[in-house]
């Protein structure tokens, strides 16, 4: 059956993607995922579902043991973004510094970078804290130095581990729609790993269910609703799907 | 601002003025049994007769504060670069760690008092401050090598995942992620080395015993031959004295790099 996904052909493609640790323990096994171009799609899972692993694994950082990632154009995108758990900052780097980092990596003088890196801090409204130290920040301006970080190279694709997790509520609310606000200004592709039902549902058009033991996705859910989203989180549709999502997880733990 | 600063301000005047209050104190008290019990010189004398022996033997003790001055801060930058250089190529190959780590260990368990000897009669006697330079590096290579081999291992591990991602090569891991991770480990290192470079200085000097080597040990070892107990007490102050400075120097040097950016040098609010 041809589907939307057939036609717009999918940026990453994950194909029966299986790890086994060196130690035995299966990680994962079986994993099929497509992610379109210009979407935004959640990974959620109990901890210890190998949701990080396989982000990883999507990034090249981690060597799968079975099944293969596909890019669409070939080869992994050399300046894909990739926001950690922590803002994992230099700490004796100043912002601008920091944001520097994937450009400089890639021989570009600080001088020639310099308007990219302004940008990608404007973008996540943090230009006037060019100089400041990382300590100098709160969590989650330091969170939002990770992101300019992640965005300055002007990635294909974002992936995201758990990237507000550590942070308040309140804070991590604004941050979702930060992020939510930069995807669809700039069409990015997003691939986001979370533990909380509530963010999956909240910023995705996609959410995958996973399981454990060994970990798999067990349902993919569907987030129908159009952004900005603030209206929707109120809804009863908003809860429906949380619940969805809620009971696969359910479904997804052994006894 | 003025309220809050006033109290600091306090805190530090008290933190200098205290120690030397009591440095003063002791000197005075010092200087009053001497004089009141009659205590012969040569047991112990009073501050103003090791100032006047200072006085009439600084040429001399000056000459020999210089050599062991220069021993110890060749010995200690010959520890830095070597501890740094060692650990740098651990860094980079496993094998050429677990082929010489072990021997490093044994270079530092051995007692340098033991090896002063052989040392001694491979440089040639008539050398005796090339064989003290060797021992006082022996005695500080040590803490630059472990310090720094754990510091380039502590470069967070998602910033060492995000230099992967991004292609850096070998080189610019080692120099903008695992050296920079290391710098407090290799200044902490520093302070330790520093003055241990100056007790290796000096206990190698002790060993070596012979007229050719003129730093200060020597002159400590000559007064108390000569029963002259004022000279040596000048110039184990003096000893002293080197040993604060290069102390304090270090604690500076690691105040400027770190204040920044590194916890163990930022003040907090209480």
């Amino acid at each position: 059956m041809p589907s939307l996904l057939t036609l717009a052909p999918s940026l990453l493609t994950l194909a029966r993607v299986g790890k086994t640790y060196d130690d035995g323990t299966p990680a994962l096994a079986g994993i099929d995922a497509e992610i379109a171009r210009s979407s935004f799609v959640s990974l959620v899972g109990p901890s210890g579902c190998g949701k990080s692993t396989l982000l990883r694994i999507a990034a090249g950082l981690t060597r799968a043991s079975e099944g293969e990632v596909r890019w669409q154009n070939g080869a992994r995108p050399a300046n894909l973004g990739f926001v950690f758990q922590d803002a994992t900052l230099m700490p004796w780097a100043r912002v601008f510094d920091n944001v520097w980092l994937p450009l400089k990596l890639q021989g570009i003088a600080r001088k020639a970078a310099e308007p990219r890196i302004m940008a990608a801090l404007s973008r996540v409204g943090l230009a006037e804290r060019a100089d400041a130290f990382p300590r100098e920040l709160s969590g989650g301006m330091r969170m939002r130095v990770s992101i300019a970080r992640a965005l300055v190279t002007d990635p294909p694709i974002l992936l995201m581990d758990e990237p507000f997790a550590a942070l308040d509520e309140f804070t991590r609310e604004k941050l979702d729609d930060d992020l939510l606000t930069l995807w669809r200004d700039h069409g990015l592709t997003i691939l986001f790993v979370t533990h909380s039902v509530y963010e999956s549902v909240y910023l995705s058009q996609r959410v995958l269910v996973m399981g454990t033991k060994p970990g798999r996705i067990i349902e993919e859910v569907a987030i129908e609703a159009a952004y900005p989203r603030t209206a929707f989180r109120e809804s009863a549709s908003f809860h429906a799907a949380c619940r969805a999502v809620s009971s696969a997880l359910r479904k997804g733990v052994p006894a | 601002m003025i309220s809050a600063r006033a109290p600091f301000l306090r805190t530090q005047l008290l933190r200098i003025a205290v120690p030397l209050a009591v440095g003063v104190g002791v000197l005075i008290a010092w200087e009053g049994l001497v004089r009141f019990y009659q205590v012969p010189t040569f047991l112990l004398p009073a501050p103003t007769a090791i100032w006047q022996a200072f006085a009439a033997n600084a040429d001399n003790l000056m000459l020999s504060l210089w050599v062991t001055l220069r021993i110890t801060l060749a010995a200690f930058a010959l520890a830095v670069a070597g501890g740094v250089g060692l650990a740098v190529l651990f860094s980079q190959n496993r094998l050429t760690e677990m082929a010489l780590f072990p021997y490093a260990v044994v270079l530092q368990v051995t007692p340098v008092v033991a090896i002063a000897p052989l040392i001694l009669i491979w440089v040639g006697l008539d050398h005796a401050e090339r064989a003290l330079l060797i021992l006082a590096w022996i005695v500080a290579f040590f803490p630059m090598l472990s310090n720094t081999t754990l510091g380039l291992r502590s470069a967070d591990h998602n910033l060492r995942d995000l230099y992967k991602l991004y292609g850096a090569s070998r080189w610019q891991t080692l120099t903008e992620l695992q050296l920079p991770s290391a710098l407090p480990y290799i200044l902490a290192g520093m302070k330790i080395s520093g003055g241990l470079a100056l007790i290796g200085a000096v206990v190698a000097e002790f060993v070596a015993g012979s007229g050719t080597s003129t730093g200060l040990a020597w002159r400590i070892i000559e007064s108390a031959n000569r029963l002259q107990i004022a000279k040596m007490f000048a110039a184990l102050f003096l000893l002293s004295g080197l040993g604060i400075a290069i102390f304090f120097a270090l604690t500076l040097l690691e105040h400027l790099t770190l204040r920044r950016w590194h916890e163990s040098a930022v003040k907090r609010e209480i």
